[in-house]
């Protein structure tokens, strides 16, 4: 596939906001349970619109994706049949979850709700993360199903897709969310950088086992299912157009396999072992300037991996555009 | 009903008329305009909703050549409309057409991801998807002559490679062909159930035997005959005398 | 706009996007073509239409059309394309005087060529007016030896004469065909035949189009067909699978032959004594020897039958053979195996193709209810059908030794009984013809005369070398040397040596040279590079070689640039034309049909019809066809003048067969009808009249339809046209390069390669290329194809036609190119001894090891035809005639010593990988054309909707 930035930015950067949201309502849980020291509300607050900005960015790169945006409204409509609707539906309703959740820690509503047998207060802010968790996962489950349901795009149809969308949102919203409180909170630092850590690492295992996963698929379709002709030796002599279509600029990445042997290598270093590093580093200085990097070098890795996401994906329709003559 | 393409390959001989004439029914027509690109410079490229493409199957001297037409095949189990989120795809229930809403489509391209076949075609200036229509502005047009009342493709076609009609009807042409030339669908792998059916290459051979090579009633029993030698060459008559 | 001011029209009409001249219905919205598709009324195309056809819309609206009348500008260089636009009036005065002046002076010295053009009766009538024998069409570079191997065998040929009647053939061979004139027929008929279990046999190195659905592909090596076909020859004859009664009585095959060397007679017919008829058909005085009473007999003699094998002696003592006994000698060592050692085709499939034909035709007779009556008046209750059909084209007619190729494949369909029958070759009206057809070029000098029309016609058929047109001296007297002793059958020119000829002034210079609808600085040209230099050269004095050239074209073509005139055409949507039985007609199988062209849209810009152009120039030069006796101005115009032309005063024949007469109630002949055109635009552009069945069959020996064509003037006799197995016409070249007989004789140096190339047999000998190259230096054969959707060189402006072929690469043998080096899409350079080109290489199974091939006219000059300078064309596409030579060591042309036929798939090359450091385009480049005054702007995006809605 030939990968579209709008789409690298979009599905990245929503797994940032997802994540801090996530690492800071993990935070909140945490010390609900007196696991961890309470937090300002402006702490949650804060993290929330950073989480919205991430978000709102994502929405914004996702419009360039489409050929008309002014349309863009039209794109709930099909939310029994389609994935992406249905993201269309989970994006909004998680933002403004978030949004919500985020309100009540600025304007300090959070009223106790009721009181969990173990003593533990069930407060509003609880309630609204909560909720707002579960749409964050309802979000990473269409966002990766939007791809994982493509069942002839064999490398996205697995659990795997879905499972690194999460991860890989986790681990980058959990590494920024370390290093925003190396700054906001410092005594979060060790607790997010320390989960942050743990989900690059799982990130990588995703990473890992859905490229060992790639490298062994055999292709389903083969150019004499493509063509209904069985014979060893198929060669594709025109594709009938000359100067491009559609079909091969959609569909092809047009880069070298060095090229992306070498964005691999790029990803694996900058997703996974320079932040592993890094948050170790983070982690024992608390020192917000190593967190950043973490961030910034793990973003980076992780719109690489996005980009190879999309240019490793073989399309079935290939096998029809093989040649020009 | 369940309209559809049957191409024979037995006979198309990737003549690129239904291509052509595909372009040209279709870019006035209601799926028009199929914009083009650079159509008098580098690399031109435009919309098009069927194509022609050649392989070469096996090693020379042993080699076919084959010429395979495609457009959309209106697939039965159609993977590019569920996934549509605005709805503008839609497979039509009344005949089984797959088509798309200009009016409500996004510009996505999430259902060209969708189809394994390459079958859908972006526009790059109305920014929106679009495909064959099975010429759905035409089949049903009464203001046409029931001959004309076909795809701009299968009129086209100087071989008749194109057949057009109700695959659900079997007693309908293009149904029978594929139960007695042995019509197949594309990548029937992944459950599209592709309404559009391929024939495949078909070949006459002939056998002679020997008897029939050298008959007795060759015309060299009649030319082979040689003219009576001269009379007054040696011969039997001038030595023995029995 | 809304739906009910919307004003939809429907017009029909023929289209001319290519040749074959299918009808068209032209769906009009608000004046713009909305849709163009197949007239489902038309004999020719029954509706159904081509890529081309479907693409007319994009030539209509092209940025590469010429607009208005074009002078070069005064000091530009020719081939700059630096123009400036001026008026008709301009336009036709300028030429008038040049034109008058020439004619008055010496009428040689204007040439017109024209190219893929169907207006040869209007064009060689003008030049045969203005009185200049250098006339020529495409023929000569086309496939003059497909027509000229065919006619001077069989009386007939294929494509518009002729073709292989697929609806009852069961086994099809088809050799050296890509696309051909008949394309959307042959389609038709070939899907049919394949569909009704026919056997479809392809013998060509290449596998694409057509040949890709054949049942069996048969690789050969190009140039070698003849030893194929002769081989073919050779087992149907040692198995005695011919037709023998066909042979007996409807070909020379038990004709005698005087084989007495010393004789001055040897070779010739022996005839019955009696006055030489000074008629041009076959008189029927030749003798048999009849197996019943052995002795020679007059041929056909009621109760007769001849040996067609054997060797006897006259009652004088001369030795004779029949005809056939000497095409047995010939073929007796031209044996499978020895074809295999030519051809690269295993001898057992040469036997087994053989046997296939020999049996099929045999066995699997056709016996049609159609009685007839035969020349001799025999009546036959039925028609018989051999049914095995073949088809061929340019693979075998373009190379040097295609004449022969040819003859060869006319004599096995002749063997085999598959003439005009049912299942074989059929014939299409005015064929068959005599053999040779009556019209002689013009044989001496004298014809050319100031101020008067050329005495003949330019283009005929030579009989024997008293019909060659040279001076006394044996001499040329056409600028392309046509009907010379370097090529006396050249019955359609040579117009592929025409620029290199008048450049070098050999045979003589001309003054002007006018261009219709011929890419001649390109694709009709050999040695381009060369050929664009010639067309720009200057003598010492300054002065063009050249000196004036006018190119009346509709498009900026490469050749347009290289005009001191341009003369903007009309599209096909808007003109009259005719598809004349003078010329080329449509017809059909089963009788004749002619057609018209009528305009479905207005000019655009200035353009103006080339028929009004030549019909003005020949009233403004007074030529006497186009003006009264008192010099004034006989036709309004070209509509005008197809109605009321009549060949002579009173002849009832025209232009238009159809709808003749006062009120258009008679056909073929009768007075000018003025609704004429009416009537043709009533019946779907067409004239078609359907012969009775009695008259569809056996042509060549059948007395209802020689009496037909000759009452309706096709003919003027109504003879038997006996196939010649055995050519006596060759045979009388052959005497005359060797000293004998009384007719003239041929310059020493070109005597060998008379006696040699004129054998009245069929023989097979290396092309004349292929004779001169090492093979080690340059072991592959180069050659082009026909792609289906684009039309030579005219294609390229066309926006969708281009997305197909915006590039062409150059197909090898994937085994080949890796024993080069050469990987799949490398850059590679193709060398030949002449020049070399760099271009794309692209792996194929689907070609014989020993050719590489390429689509033919896609690349282009840079700029050329309003493409930008960056287009594919001309920066990944080539073309190949950079590589062909237009001519041989010695200034001969490189063409078939009988025929001129260009011998454009001769070329011999090598290949390599170009250089790592190589631009990436490809070579030659030439600096790019700039657009003309007039032309449209090109557009860089378009949303093509016709009568502008949306
Ligand atoms: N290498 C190689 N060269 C070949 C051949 C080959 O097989 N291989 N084939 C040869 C053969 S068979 C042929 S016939 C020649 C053909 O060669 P040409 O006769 O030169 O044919 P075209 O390239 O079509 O050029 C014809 C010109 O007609 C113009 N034209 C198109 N429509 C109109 C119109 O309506 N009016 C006017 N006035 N002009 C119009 C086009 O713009 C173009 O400039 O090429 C020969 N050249
Ligand atoms: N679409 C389209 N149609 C056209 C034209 C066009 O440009 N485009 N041009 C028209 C014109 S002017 C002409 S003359 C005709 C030409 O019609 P064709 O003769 O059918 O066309 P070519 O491309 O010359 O094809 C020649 C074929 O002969 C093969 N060949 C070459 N050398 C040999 C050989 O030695 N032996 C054998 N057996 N085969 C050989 C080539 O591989 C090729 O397949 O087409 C006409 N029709
Ligand atoms: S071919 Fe592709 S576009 Fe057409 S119906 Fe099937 S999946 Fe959809
Ligand atoms: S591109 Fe249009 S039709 Fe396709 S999925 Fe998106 S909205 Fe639907
Ligand atoms: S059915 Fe109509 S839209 Fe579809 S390929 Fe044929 S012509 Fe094009
Ligand atoms: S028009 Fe017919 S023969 Fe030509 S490419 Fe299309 S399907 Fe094949
Ligand atoms: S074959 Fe030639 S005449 Fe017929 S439709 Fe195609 S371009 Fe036109
Ligand atoms: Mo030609």
């Amino acid at each position: 596939m030939h990968p579209a930035f709008s789409v690298i930015f979009l599905t990245t950067l929503i797994g940032v906001g997802q994540g801090i949201f996530l690492a800071l309502f993990t935070v909140e849980s945490y010390a609900a349970f007196g696991l961890l020291p309470v937090q300002e509300d402006s702490y949650y607050a804060i993290g929330c619109a950073l989480s919205l900005l991430f978000l709102i960015a994502g929405l914004i790169a996702s419009l360039f994706h489409l050929g008309r945006p002014e349309r863009a409204w039209r794109s709930a409509a099909q939310w029994r049949t389609s994935w992406l609707s249905r993201e269309v539906v989970a994006l909004p309703a998680f933002m403004g979850a978030l949004a919500l959740y985020g309100l009540a820690h600025l304007i300090g509503f959070n009223p106790t709700l009721t009181t969990l047998p173990s003593g533990t207060p069930v407060t509003v802010t609880l309630i609204l993360g909560t909720g707002a968790t579960l749409l964050a996962f309802a979000l990473f489950l269409c966002t990766g199903m939007i791809y994982a349901c493509l069942r002839f795009i064999q490398a996205w149809h697995s659990p795997l897709t879905v499972i690194n969308y999460v991860l890989f949102g986790g681990a980058s919203g959990f590494t920024l969310a370390a290093a925003h409180a190396s700054i906001a909170a410092p005594d979060l630092v060790i607790f997010l950088a320390g989960w942050a850590l743990v989900i690059t690492l799982l990130g990588l295992t995703g990473w890992l086992a859905s490229r060992t996963r790639n490298t062994r698929i055999k292709p389903k379709s083969t150019l004499p299912t493509a063509i209904g002709i069985k014979h060893p030796h198929i060669a594709q002599a025109s594709q009938g157009l000359m100067g491009g279509s559609f079909n091969t600029r959609e569909f092809f990445h047009g880069n070298t396999q060095k090229m992306l042997q070498g964005l691999q290598g790029f990803s694996f270093v900058c997703a996974f072992v320079l932040p592993t590093v890094l948050l170790v580093i983070g982690l024992s200085s608390a020192s917000s300037g190593w967190l950043l990097t973490a961030f910034i070098c793990q973003y980076a890795g992780l719109l690489a991996e996005r980009w190879l996401f999309f240019a490793q994906a073989r399309h079935p329709q290939n096998l029809y555009y093989q040649a020009v003559a | 009903m369940q309209l559809a393409l049957v191409i024979d390959l037995n006979v198309c001989v990737g003549c690129h008329a239904c291509v052509i004439n595909c372009k040209e029914w279709n870019t006035s027509g209601t799926a028009g305009p199929m914009t083009d690109l650079n159509p008098y410079g580098k690399d031109p490229t435009g919309t098009f909703f069927n194509r022609v493409q050649t392989f070469e199957v096996g090693t020379f001297p042993d080699t076919e050549v084959v010429h395979f037409p495609k457009s959309c095949l209106h697939c039965e189990e159609p993977p590019c409309v569920p996934v549509c989120p605005t709805g503008a795809s839609y497979k039509r229930v009344e005949d089984g057409i797959v088509l798309v809403n200009y009016d409500q489509c996004i510009g996505c391209k999430y259902c060209s991801w969708a189809c394994p076949y390459g079958a859908r075609e972006f526009d790059e200036t109305q920014r929106v998807m679009k495909k064959c229509t099975l010429c759905v502005d035409r089949i049903y047009d009464t203001h046409l002559t029931e001959e004309e009342r076909r795809p701009a493709c299968v009129r086209a076609c100087p071989t008749g490679a194109r057949l057009f009609g109700d695959i659900h009807d079997p007693a309908s042409e293009v149904s029978i062909a594929i139960r007695e030339s042995g019509g197949y669908p594309l990548m029937p792998e992944w459950g599209t159930q592709p309404a559009n059916h391929y024939l495949p290459r078909r070949k006459t051979r002939l056998r002679i035997r020997k008897d029939e090579l050298d008959r007795a009633d060759n015309p060299l029993k009649i030319d082979g005959q040689l003219p009576t030698p001269d009379r007054t060459a040696p011969s039997l008559d001038d030595i023995a005398s029995w | 706009m809304s739906a009910q001011e919307e004003i939809k029209e429907i017009k029909k009409t023929t289209c001319y996007m290519c040749a074959c001249r299918c009808g068209i219905r032209v769906h009009l919205y608000n004046g713009e073509v909305r849709y163009i598709d197949g007239n489902p009324d038309h004999p020719l195309n029954k509706g159904v239409i081509c890529a081309k056809g479907s693409a007319g819309i994009m030539k209509q609206y092209s940025p590469a059309r010429l607009t208005q009348p074009l002078r070069r500008k005064t000091g530009a260089d020719r081939g700059a394309g630096e123009f400036e636009p001026i008026s008709w009036e301009e336009a036709f005065s300028m030429l008038s005087e040049r034109l008058g002046k020439i004619r008055a002076t010496d009428p040689k010295k204007f040439a017109l060529f024209t190219g893929r053009d169907q207006m040869q009766a209007l064009t060689g009538l003008f030049a045969r007016q203005f009185g200049t024998p250098n006339y020529a069409a495409h023929g000569g570079l086309c496939s003059v030896n497909m027509a000229a191997g065919m006619i001077y065998t069989i009386g007939g040929s294929f494509w518009e004469f002729g073709g292989p009647d697929l609806d009852r053939a069961k086994l099809f061979v088809m050799i050296g065909t890509a696309e051909d004139h008949h394309s959307n027929p042959l389609k038709i008929a070939l899907s049919k035949f394949k569909r009704d279990g026919g056997r479809f046999v392809s013998i060509n190195p290449v596998r694409t189009g057509y040949s890709a659905i054949a049942d069996e592909w048969v690789p050969i090596r190009p140039g070698t067909d003849g030893a194929l076909l002769l081989a073919f020859i050779h087992e149907i004859l040692a198995h005695g699978l011919y037709d023998r009664e066909f042979l007996v009585r409807y070909t020379n095959a038990g004709q005698l032959i005087n084989v007495d060397e010393k004789n001055d007679e040897f070779g010739m017919f022996l005839r019955t004594e009696g006055p030489e008829e000074e008629a041009c058909y076959d008189p029927q005085d030749k003798l048999w020897w009849d197996r019943n009473t052995q002795k020679a007999i007059v041929t056909h003699t009621p109760g007769a039958d001849p040996f067609l094998l054997g060797e006897f002696k006259l009652r004088d003592g001369t030795p004779v053979k029949p005809a056939f006994q000497l095409l047995q000698d010939r073929v007796k060592d031209y044996t499978p195996e020895w074809a295999e050692g030519v051809t690269g085709i295993p001898a057992d499939t040469i036997r087994r193709l053989a046997y296939e034909m020999g049996v099929t035709a045999r066995d699997q007779k056709i016996e049609l209810p159609i009685a007839w009556t035969d020349s001799w008046g025999t009546e036959h209750n039925t028609v018989t059908g051999n049914p095995v059909a073949f088809h061929a084209m340019r693979g075998l007619a373009a190379h040097s030794n295609g004449f022969q190729s040819i003859r060869a494949l006319a004599i096995l369909m002749s063997i085999l009984g598959t003439i005009d029958r049912p299942g074989g070759f059929r014939h299409k009206v005015p064929f068959p013809r005599p053999i040779p057809p009556c019209a002689r070029p013009p044989n001496n000098p004298l014809a050319v005369q100031p101020n008067k029309p050329l005495a003949g016609i330019p283009l005929g058929w030579p009989s024997d070398p008293d019909d060659l047109f040279v001076d006394k001296d044996g001499n040329p007297v056409r600028l392309d040397k046509g009907f010379s002793w370097e090529y006396p059958l050249s019955v359609h020119g040579l117009m592929h040596n025409a620029i290199t000829n008048a450049w070098r002034g050999d045979p003589y210079k001309i003054d002007t040279l006018m261009i219709f609808m011929a890419n001649m600085a390109w694709n009709s040209t050999m040695n381009t590079s060369e050929v664009r230099k010639m067309l720009n050269d200057k003598d010492e004095q300054g002065e063009f070689k050249i000196p004036f050239i006018v190119v009346a074209d509709a498009f900026q073509s490469e050749t347009s640039a290289f005009a001191d005139l341009v003369l903007p055409d009309t599209t096909y949507l808007e003109r009259h034309d005719v598809m004349s039985l003078l010329d080329r007609p449509i017809s059909e199988f089963d009788g004749p049909v002619d057609s018209v062209r009528l305009p479905v849209l207005p000019p655009t810009g200035e353009c103006k019809p080339f028929q009004e152009v030549l019909i003005e120039l020949g009233t403004r030069l007074k030529l006497p066809a186009f003006v009264t006796s008192d010099g004034s101005r006989k036709y309004r115009d070209y509509p005008d003048f197809i109605v009321n032309f009549e060949t002579e005063p009173g002849s009832g024949i025209g232009f238009l067969a159809g709808w003749r007469g006062k009120g258009g109630e008679k056909f073929m002949r009768g007075e000018p009808n003025p609704n004429q055109w009416e009537m043709y635009a009533k019946n779907n552009c067409v004239f078609h009249h359907e012969l009775p069945k009695s008259y569809q069959y056996m042509r060549n020996w059948n007395r209802g339809y020689l009496e037909w064509s000759q009452r309706s003037r096709i003919t003027r006799y109504a003879e038997p046209i006996l196939i010649h197995i055995y050519s006596e016409v060759l045979q009388k070249f052959r005497a005359a390069a060797q000293g004998k007989g009384f007719s003239r004789k041929p310059p020493e140096h070109l005597k060998k390669r008379i006696e040699t190339w004129f054998d009245p047999l069929p023989f097979y000998a290396d092309t004349l290329e292929g004779q001169i190259s090492d093979k080690q230096k340059y072991p592959l054969a180069a050659i082009t194809q026909r792609p289906m959707a684009m039309y030579h060189s005219w294609d390229s402006q066309n926006a969708w036609l281009r997305q197909i072929h915006a590039h062409n690469v150059l197909f090898v043998n994937t085994r080949t190119a890796r024993l080069s080096k050469i990987e799949d899409n490398d850059w590679i350079w193709v060398e030949s001894q002449w020049g070399r080109v760099r271009c794309i290489a692209k792996h194929s199974e689907a070609v014989e090891p020993g050719t590489v091939w390429t689509w033919n006219a896609i690349g282009k000059a840079a700029g050329a035809w309003n493409l930008t300078p960056d287009a594919n064309e001309s920066q990944r596409g080539f073309l190949l005639n950079h590589l062909i030579s237009e001519e041989l060591p010695g200034a001969i042309s490189n063409s078939d010593p009988i025929t001129g036929q260009a011998a454009w798939y001769d070329v011999r090359v090598r290949i390599y990988k170009a250089e790592a450091g190589e631009p990436k385009v490809t070579s030659p480049q030439f600096e790019p054309l700039k657009p003309y005054p007039g032309q449209m702007e090109r557009k860089s995006v378009w949303n093509y909707f016709a009568g502008g809605k949306k």
